[in-house]
């Protein structure tokens, strides 16, 4: 599939954007100084909390804006807010965050069937589309989970 | 239905939105504290439904496209034009700033793979999009062209250089296309599925390469630069890269870390010596014991960042309007947002050919 032939003259656009100063040394950025006054800035007017946020512990005081989608809740709550007693430099941070993520994906189920809503797998995970263009692909998939499915479910009942 | 929470937000009635390969780390369940019931999307457009009080430049009715960041505008990154670093819009951590619908990690934020969305700092990002502007172009503008145009800036191309990009999604293959402005002598793209390769050798007008039919991608690489390096390399592939049987387990089938490094590791591997590493792809934080996603998200060198899609709109919609960039012809596919699970089974594993969709709400007009 190799191409070692192109005409570059033909390319819309070649060169004009060329510029023998970006000397990769930094990041793009208009340099005005500005760094130097660190966090001394004219700050937008504060949003009001009107939910739990967890907030970085290398902050001050959480954003002037800030999304309230989800607050912590339940168990994977706990955790993260024991995640967000830690810096961003520790584990302790962001091992948790992904754990209570797992957590998460079980208490969402437990709160489906909660509200009487049993979730469609098939419909939610796209299955559809996986069997429509990769039929043999999915089927082998399917195959395999329940090969080992079965495998873990023999060796866990099987009498000693 | 989102609320004004802030006097400088606005509520946006989404028209466009994308699915990004970014989101499939989410998806994937690799950026963590994702939280079950949040939202998605960080690529769309739609039209303002209602201003906060102190939004100036914004009105009623107007046409907009969001990019992806969230910025205020005033600190002192927004200010240096560093917009993927604001430091006002992310209470929860300080390496990113805040992005849509991009986890609790990039400030928790709902996204825009819905039919309303709350823009906070309406008066920083939102742009109105130009009257002759095709609405499809305007949507791939939020994300995909300015960082795909980032990356190959970040590489710092010489007229003459030899650029490889790693990954042949939408953000590669418009990085590939990108790195022409810069008047390389070559562009080399790397992926594993054909299909993507066919499509970006034609939009980008590049070499490409499967690195299943290569022994080792570095040597062969090594072998095409006259046994050198390349000049550049630019990695768009990010956390959930395919390639090295060791990585591939520990990282994206047991989450064991937060995703496989692959591309990274062979573009510092098959760049020149005092070559230059662009990296634009998505790392989870703990990654490999080295915080590779802050190097990114902080815009610390190798020289990596989210794309400050403020600073580059004006020449990307020069680039557009002048017919110098075509971005719309990398939508592959169109699916109502209701069928939103079907077009991430798509996506994600790449059947039909797809490249890029985009879902289209019911109640865009």
């Amino acid at each position: 599939m190799a191409n070692n032939n192109i005409d570059v003259t033909t390319i819309p656009g070649y060169g004009m954007d060329a510029d023998p100063e970006n000397e990769p040394t930094y990041p793009m950025k208009h340099y005005t100084g500005d760094d130097h006054n660190r966090i001394n800035y004219e700050r937008s007017v504060q949003q009001p909390q009107t939910v739990e946020i967890l907030q970085s512990t290398e902050r001050p005081a959480i954003t002037t804006v800030f999304g309230t989608s989800v607050p912590p809740s339940g168990l994977s709550g706990a955790i993260r807010r024991y995640a967000f007693k830690h810096s961003e430099d520790r584990y302790r941070h962001w091992l948790p965050l992904i754990f209570a993520d797992r957590i998460n994906v079980f208490e969402g189920v437990i709160e489906d069937l909660r509200k009487g809503h049993v979730p469609n797998v098939f419909a939610e995970r796209g299955w559809k589309v996986e069997m429509k263009h990769n039929a043999v692909g999915f089927l082998s998939k399917l195959a395999i989970t329940a090969l080992v499915t079965a495998a873990i479910v023999t060796t866990v009942t099987r009498k000693k | 239905m989102p609320e004004i929470q802030h006097p400088e937000d606005a509520i946006v009635r989404v028209t466009r939105t994308c699915i990004c390969g970014s989101d499939l780390h989410l998806y994937h369940g690799m950026v963590p504290d994702t939280r079950v019931g949040s939202t998605f999307g960080h690529e769309f457009t739609g039209i303002v439904e209602e201003v906060g009080s102190m939004v100036r430049n914004l009105k009623v009715g107007d046409q907009v496209l969001v990019p992806f960041n969230i910025a205020c505008g005033k600190c002192n990154f927004c200010k240096q034009g560093l917009y993927g670093n604001c430091h006002e819009s992310n209470p929860m951590a300080t390496a990113v700033g805040g992005i849509f619908g991009y986890s609790h990690t990039a400030g928790g934020f709902d996204g825009g793979q819905a039919e309303y969305v709350r823009v906070p700092y309406a008066d920083v990002g939102p742009t109105v999009i130009p009257a002759d502007m095709d609405p499809d172009d305007a949507v791939l503008l939020t994300d995909v062209v300015p960082t795909g145009y980032q990356a190959a800036e970040m590489g710092g191309i010489k007229p003459g250089d030899t650029v490889v990009v790693f990954g042949a999604g939408p953000i590669g293959i418009m990085a590939a296309r990108c790195a022409w402005f810069f008047g390389p002598s070559r562009v080399i793209v790397i992926d594993h599925i054909d299909y993507r390769l066919e499509f970006a050798k034609n939009y980008a007008k590049c070499e490409v390469y499967n690195f299943k039919s290569l022994e080792d991608p570095v040597l062969f690489l090594k072998k095409t630069t006259d046994w050198y390096g390349a000049d550049v390399c630019i990695d768009c592939v990010g956390c959930e890269a395919e390639g090295n049987t060791l990585q591939t387990f520990s990282g994206r089938i047991s989450l064991m870390q937060a995703g496989a490094g692959t591309a990274l590791q062979w573009a510092i591997n098959s760049v020149k010596k005092g070559g230059i590493v662009s990296v634009v792809g998505v790392y989870g934080p703990p990654f490999n014991l080295i915080p590779i996603g802050n190097v990114v998200n902080k815009g610390i060198t190798l020289r990596a960042n989210q794309a400050s899609v403020k600073r580059l709109l004006p020449k990307l919609i020069d680039h557009v309007q002048s017919g110098r960039l075509n971005p719309k012809e990398l939508i592959t596919h169109r699916i109502p947002l209701e069928e939103v699970a079907d077009a991430y089974r798509l996506f994600s594993s790449k059947l039909d050919n797809c490249i890029k969709t985009v879902l289209i709400p019911s109640t865009k007009s």
